[in-house]
């Protein structure tokens, strides 16, 4: 388990910097517009409800409010905590080490597949390779999904949860597959394949709402679709660049390896 | 095929190799369902704000 446990390393490294890089992006891009957006997701219950306080789910709104002007009050605002969704982390201090945390972990594991794609095309051999790399994981992993599935905060209306997590896991497929034939198979039905393969959940289309209907203001959502994109096309480039660094470290042979992207 | 030589466990057999490799990038994608896309309401909790500044399906 040699070369597994060099991988392990590895994306350890560059998940630990690149998640560590995003968590502070993050705390001054994207968590500020989320907050935003919870004052509206609160504001919106508000409205139907007496006790402002409580922050039920916007679906448990719209039935609640049916239930009250038909019954009595008494038993949907009792409702109303048992809808609520278990265990959170206080806010500030705690909510932000769990994002951290979140934010390494995963890019551990997206620095794993990373590592592990790119050794089949013969390595990530220096940073600007890395960059490359990068490149192609915010096209599959951002880009591609993003298409279907805008970035979405609080209070916005969505698909099934489930359909909508298998739409984005065969779209990144996809789209992974697609880049991988046009940038190793030099063969033009294999590049057309390609295109297809990327194409393809575009056409099949993402789950959509049955209404779009939000208390967001469109300028927060489109502020927050440019701050994750961004967001996340900085994070893959450093998360690219630093397995570069640390695997020529690893190898002690960075630049000879520069013939083997495409 | 002289870059073969300097890829990371260049030693191990190409099944090997192949096996480690796959196994590697299935640890990772187990990694990021279990933070990112998994349903229980805690771990969804804990990881609500990053979920949401991935773009991951939420809620």
């Amino acid at each position: 388990m040699n070369l597994f446990r060099n991988v392990v390393f590895i994306a350890a490294i560059a998940g630990l910097v690149a998640g560590v890089v995003l968590a502070c992006m993050q705390a001054f891009a994207t968590v500020p517009l989320i907050l935003k957006a919870e004052v509206y997701e609160q504001a919106g219950g508000g409205h139907q409800h007496e006790h402002a306080a409580a922050p039920a789910a916007p679906a448990a709104n719209a039935t609640d409010t049916n239930a009250m002007s038909s019954a009595a009050p008494a038993p949907a605002e009792a409702a109303a905590p048992a809808e609520d969704e278990g265990w959170a982390p206080a806010d500030g201090f705690e909510r932000f080490a769990f994002s951290v945390l979140a934010n390494i972990v995963t890019g551990i594991g997206f620095a794993l597949v990373l590592v592990a794609v790119s050794e089949f095309a013969g390595g990530i051999g220096n940073w600007r390779q890395g960059v490359f790399w990068g490149l192609a994981g915010f096209a599959a992993f951002t880009l591609a999904p993003g298409l279907g599935l805008p970035p979405e905060l609080p209070a916005m209306p969505a698909a099934d949860l489930t359909e909508r997590q298998i739409w984005w896991w065969a779209t990144v497929a996809a789209t992974a597959a697609g880049l991988g034939l046009i940038a190793f198979r030099k063969s033009l039905p294999l590049a057309i394949l390609a295109v297809a393969l990327i194409v393809a959940p575009h056409i099949v289309g993402a789950p959509q709402p049955d209404s779009f209907e939000t208390p967001i203001p469109e300028g927060l959502h489109h502020q927050f679709v440019v701050a994750v994109t961004v967001t996340n096309l900085v994070f893959w480039l450093v998360l690219g660049a630093v397995v570069g660094v640390v695997r020529g470290r690893f190898t002690g042979t960075a630049t000879s390896l520069r013939d083997s992207f495409a | 095929m002289n870059t073969a030589s300097v890829s990371l466990g260049a030693s191990v057999s190409s099944q090997s190799r192949f096996t480690q490799l796959v196994l590697s990038a299935f640890l990772g994608i187990f990694v990021i369902g279990v933070v990112g896309f998994s349903h229980i309401e805690a771990v969804h909790n804990a990881a609500h704000d990053y979920r949401h500044s991935m773009a991951f399906p939420c809620h």
